[in-house]
């Protein structure tokens, strides 16, 4: 951003927050499934972001984050619903659940530090399916997560007589619950993207560079490398946990469904579509593979049934096709990602010399 | 003077090959240590010994009047030694003053909770590392290069930049693994200067080389290594003479 209008700057960033600011009603216009998805969205880019860390700043592949999520997800679920009747509040249960999905970052980190690329990729895998089997299981002898039927009825977030779960009208405009947690996301979303384009832009940022780019010139120039690789996962977990957490108050119920491999494979395909180690880019990647299927879902069918009369395929199984080919054809046109950053850019351009 | 590192019986195996056979020297503060023997003679066994990317089978180094057994690559480091590579090892993606803004790392202090909030303390920290990286490319005089990757500099650049990078940990111990290797002779000429500059600003250093002409002339002692065995150890002057070295280098008189 060096050498540009400041003042520009300004203008431009409050265009985007007014913009930001507003969306959620003109979603809303649409019908309120919309902010919904939007709400989605925001929780796939902290998700995208987390993993940023750990894949695209130090270069560690992890294929089970989901794990983080899921850990996250239920550590809310079950201190805040009828399960246990526990009913603590989300800024103690949020950061608890980020706090535990850090705790287990470590655990997977310290025994598979010395693992590299393709044999670290496989032990995170296994790793995040542990965890997910774990969660369907862990309802007999003692009943801890009630197996596949799932938690229900978790409690939204309350602040006061502040109910992010019920619908209001304030200063004239109708806040529904979707659109209340949409704030609440972007706010932490925020201080998310902050955190992490500082944390780049560091010491500890600078020393997962150097871990990802040449790990033995990393330790002679006197990087701790095990404690900075721990470092990147546990940063990336909470980011993880936290996301768990809110997924869980947004969405009332959670069952280990919801965080099986596909949804890691996602976010790894979030991060690499746009731009592995490029802030804006992951985000643009989240976004866009969050959006794009639910643009399909409402899509598909009518173009079809206006075309032949009737639906042919589902829905489905032209979202997978469609999201394949997208994958194809950005890994064959743009191999760095949609957004790269300078570095990838850098080491792909070396490779074809 | 009195010595800063000293070596005692390190002794180094892989499988079948005795690499290093209980080699025993020690470096002055101050002088520069030229490291010298025929391929596979075990130099850069050694170097890998030093700074604990091996463990010794046998023996010890003591550094500044501490042992340094045991200690991780990083912890030497941070004791005071660092080393360049045989084989360039940059941050080839990142650019110069990156790299040497890494090496400033096992010096500065700033931690997660520093970077996100970026309080004074933390900037100024910041400001520092790049300015003195920045003092450490014009040192060796690179610092047009600055904000180039580092993987694309010419050759005697990244040579070069990997010294800066060295530098920037502020050794008390400076060891090269071959930094004249592929260097034309006007750049091995700016290299010795280099390496007499850092010698007269109160670094010590080792220096592994091939370049003989260039150990002659800038190396206060050498010792000789062959198949793992120190065989001569003294000033270049006297090295050269002895007939050990010379068969070393360049085989046994044929028997008449």
């Amino acid at each position: 951003m060096k050498g540009r209008n400041p003042a520009l700057i300004w203008v431009g960033a409050g265009l985007v927050a007014i913009a930001l600011l507003a969306l959620p009603f003109a979603l809303a216009q649409a019908g309120t499934a919309w902010v919904r998805i939007t709400n989605f969205a925001i929780l796939y880019v902290l998700l995208a972001l987390g993993l940023n860390i750990v894949v695209g700043f130090a270069g560690l592949l992890d294929l089970g984050y989901i794990a983080f999520y899921a850990l996250g997800a239920y550590v809310y679920a079950l201190l805040a619903s009828p399960h246990f009747n526990l009913h603590l509040p989300f800024w103690l249960t949020l950061p608890f659940g980020a706090l535990v999905a850090c705790l287990f970052g470590v655990l997977l980190g310290a025994p598979t530090l010395k693992l590299r690329g393709d044999y670290l990729a496989i032990v995170t895998l296994g790793f995040g399916e542990i965890i997910r089997i774990f969660l369907n299981n862990l309802a007999r002898p003692v009943n801890i997560t009630n197996g596949p039927q799932g938690v229900s009825r978790i409690d939204p977030f309350r602040l006061g007589g502040f109910d992010f779960g019920k619908s209001e009208t304030l200063f004239g405009l109708a806040f529904s619950a979707p659109i209340k947690y949409y704030y609440f996301l972007l706010a932490v979303m925020i201080v998310v993207i902050i955190t992490t384009i500082r944390l780049q832009n560091s010491r500890i940022g600078r020393a997962w560079e150097a871990v990802r780019e040449d790990e033995t010139a990393a330790r002679a120039m006197g990087i701790d490398t095990t404690s900075i690789k721990l470092l990147a996962f546990a940063i990336g977990a909470s980011f993880g946990g936290l996301a768990g957490g809110m997924f869980s108050a947004i969405q009332g119920f959670i069952s280990p469904e919801s965080f099986v491999l596909v949804e890691s494979i996602m976010v790894v395909s979030m991060v690499v579509l746009g731009g592995m180690g490029n802030v804006w880019g992951v985000i643009l990647g989240a976004v866009l593979l969050s959006f794009a299927p639910e643009v399909l879902r409402y899509t598909v069918e009518p173009v079809q049934k206006s075309l032949f009369g009737r639906s042919l395929v589902e829905p489905e199984v032209i979202r997978m096709l469609l999201f394949g080919l997208a994958m194809v054809l950005i890994m064959r046109f743009r191999p760095a990602g949609l957004l790269p950053s300078a570095v990838r850019k850098r080491e792909l351009a070396e490779r074809k010399e | 003077m009195s010595a800063l590192l000293q070596a005692e019986g390190v002794s180094k195996r892989f499988g079948g090959v005795q690499a290093l056979a209980g080699v025993g020297f020690s470096i002055r503060r101050g002088e520069i240590y030229g490291l010298i023997g025929p391929n596979g003679a075990g130099k850069t066994t050694l170097f890998n010994l030093l700074t604990g990317i091996y463990l010794p089978d046998e023996g010890a180094f003591s550094f500044d009047g501490r042992l340094l057994a045991g200690l991780k690559p990083h912890q030497v480091a941070e004791a005071g030694i660092a080393r360049t590579f045989q084989n360039i090892r940059l941050f080839a993606n990142l650019s110069a003053l990156e790299n040497v803004m890494i090496g400033r790392h096992v010096r500065t202090r700033a931690g997660v909770l520093g970077a996100v909030l970026r309080d004074r303390a933390t900037r100024g920290e910041e400001a520092a590392i790049e300015r003195r990286a920045l003092e450490l490319l014009e040192y060796v005089g690179i610092a047009a290069r600055a904000n180039d990757a580092a993987g694309s500099l010419p050759y005697g650049d990244q040579r070069r930049l990997e010294i800066a990078r060295a530098l920037a940990t502020e050794p008390k111990l400076l060891a090269l693994d071959e930094p004249a290797a592929g260097m034309n002779a006007s750049e091995t000429a700016a290299l010795r200067g280099l390496l007499e500059r850092i010698r007269g600003d109160g670094i010590t250093i080792l220096l592994i080389e091939h370049d003989m002409k260039l150990v002659m002339r800038v190396c206060d002692r050498v010792l000789v290594l062959d198949y793992g065995e120190r065989i001569a150890e003294g000033p270049p002057g006297e090295v050269q003479k002895n007939p050990r070295v010379i068969e070393a280098y360049l085989g046994a008189p044929a028997a008449v």
